[in-house]
């Protein structure tokens, strides 16, 4: 078997005597989109957050392309191919739109890569390069989300951790992210996308891991989670 | 008429001053949370280099930028030695190191170079006078103006325009997610630090133009009225810091000259009611932070 893009082994963080995340273990391949899934508090933004370097690791390993990146200072990691869409968005609201994408390529020395990657995020969004001079923080919901993934994608990563781009969306609007995100895997992007939104997550994914309390507690192809009918009842405090 | 437009000119000399001492405390509060007391030692060290140059014989042109750099690299070791080992530490916390290193500064001082204060070799030509419009406005008074005018442009064009100085901003607003993008923290925050030094190097230039001498404690009462004039713009906000600069220079200068003489004594606690008054209708300044705004709601 090929190695995975990304491979975590007995990854743990804590936030003091609280564990949010125990020893967890995933493995995502290159070309694939990966979900994660569970309640709130169930460990899904801390382990994201814990691969970019801006939470601490307590304990396991985090390989990138077989290279060693745990607990590696998150400025390191843009430039070896690993970002982050954050959960909130959290587009910088006091700079304009342009100024939001230029920051993303931040890391990227090369002229052409940098201006290949303007036109790749101005053609997958339109409505950001006719926004290009407004500030940030007079967008749209949807549009900063847009925005959030644009700059990300200026970096033009190997693998892009998307943290619930759905949340606090219009069903319009979710319905575009998940075509973006379909969209960006035939880019050849590999994504591993955080979701409260079950359905439509494992639609588009090819695999999918289950979390609760801080552990995995189920994975496998999304076409399997979907049938374990009870998924919703076991793990996402469904009815 | 005349005196008032006179006392006007002087009025946006001293509050030009103010604006850029403000705009250094803003620039690293923006990006750290740090409200730096040890500014105004910066303004201190530019100042003695500006005496040892005169008494070594350099050109006062020559000793301005010496003084500026000095201003600057004093900045950023100041951050590489004090502040980067409390960097994550709580707002007190790095306050009271501030304090910290300005005491150790003002007593190194004292005791290094001399605790009286210092005479300053300027060249003649500061303290002639120019007629402009009929108005009699002194060079260095001028100068101060023009210095203050060329560093808000080119600081209002390096944080619009340069990359880092957009990195600034962006880690101004949000840190974590600044330093995702690639950007980092180290350098940011040595920027920050090498501006401000750049900023309290220029103010130092201007004020001892004005006064020709140094003492070890110079700097503490024109960092305090930064710190004033930061809070009543909005602190972290840098225009905010430029408005409430100049703001508080007006008042003070306006009081001065048009104050009735009996009420003279009270000038400073009149000054600063006016201040209060400001802060009771707009309590987060002049033109706040965005950023420190939403954290409040």
């Amino acid at each position: 078997m090929t190695q995975p893009l990304l491979s975590v082994s007995s990854l743990s963080v804590a936030y003091g005597p609280v564990d949010a995340v125990r020893a967890i273990d995933l493995q995502v391949f290159e070309g694939e989109i990966v979900t994660l899934l569970g309640a709130n508090g169930a460990g899904k933004s801390s382990t994201l957050n814990a691969l970019v370097g801006l939470v601490p690791v307590a304990s396991g390993s985090i390989h990138l392309e077989g290279k060693d990146i745990t607990n590696q200072a998150p400025e390191s990691l843009a430039a070896s191919g690993l970002t982050l869409s954050p959960e909130g968005r959290r587009v910088f609201g006091a700079l304009t739109v342009a100024e939001n994408l230029q920051m993303g390529a931040f890391s990227i020395a090369d002229k052409g890569a940098v201006s290949a990657a303007w036109d790749r995020v101005y053609e997958l969004f339109p409505i950001l390069k006719e926004r290009r001079h407004q500030f940030a923080g007079t967008l749209s919901g949807g549009q900063q989300q847009m925005l959030a993934v644009g700059r990300a994608l200026m970096s033009n990563p190997k693998l892009l951790l998307l943290d619930e781009p759905s949340l606090g969306l219009a069903p319009i609007i979710i319905e575009q992210i998940f075509e973006l995100i379909g969209q960006l895997r035939d880019q050849g992007v590999t994504l591993v996308v955080v979701e409260q939104n079950v359905a439509m997550a494992l639609d588009v994914a090819d695999r999918g891991y289950v979390m609760a309390g801080g552990q995995i507690v189920a994975s496998g192809a999304a076409q399997e989670l979907e049938q374990t009918s009870n998924l919703q009842d076991a793990y996402l405090g469904g009815h | 008429m005349d005196l008032f437009l006179q006392q006007t000119v002087n009025a946006i000399s001293l509050g030009g001053t103010y604006a850029l001492l403000a705009l250094g405390l803003a620039v690293v509060f923006s990006i750290m949370g740090l409200i730096n007391f040890a500014h105004g030692e910066l303004m201190t060290i530019a100042g003695y280099v500006l005496m040892y140059c005169g008494l070594a014989g350099i050109p006062f042109a020559f000793a301005i930028p010496l003084a500026i750099g000095a201003a600057m690299i004093a900045a950023m070791l100041m951050e590489l030695i004090a502040f980067r080992p409390v960097r994550n530490a709580s707002g007190a916390t790095m306050l009271v190191t501030s304090f910290a290193v300005a005491m150790i500064l003002q007593v190194l001082f004292q005791n290094f170079i001399a605790a009286r204060s210092q005479p300053v070799l300027l060249p003649g030509v500061l303290s002639e006078s120019l007629s402009v419009f009929g108005l009699v406005i002194g060079v260095n008074k001028m100068a101060a103006i023009v210095a203050t005018v060329v560093m808000l442009i080119f600081l209002d064009r390096f944080m619009a325009k340069q990359k880092y100085g957009i990195a600034m901003r962006a880690a101004a607003e949000d840190f974590a997610i600044a330093r995702l993008m690639g950007i980092r923290a180290n350098t940011v925050i040595a920027g920050a630090f090498a501006l401000s030094g750049l900023l309290a190097g220029v103010a130092a230039v201007l004020w001892v133009s004005q006064r020709a001498s140094v003492d070890p404690l110079m700097g503490f009462t024109p960092v305090l009225k930064a710190f004033i004039a930061a809070i009543l713009g909005g602190l972290g906000s840098l225009r905010g810091a430029v408005a409430g600069g100049f703001l508080l220079g007006f008042i003070e200068i306006y009081l001065a000259a048009f104050l009735p003489h009996e009420l003279q004594e009270f000038r400073d606690p009149i000054g600063l009611s006016l201040v209060v008054l400001v802060l009771l209708m707009r309590p987060n300044g002049l033109l706040p932070s965005a950023v420190l705004k939403a954290e409040k709601v």
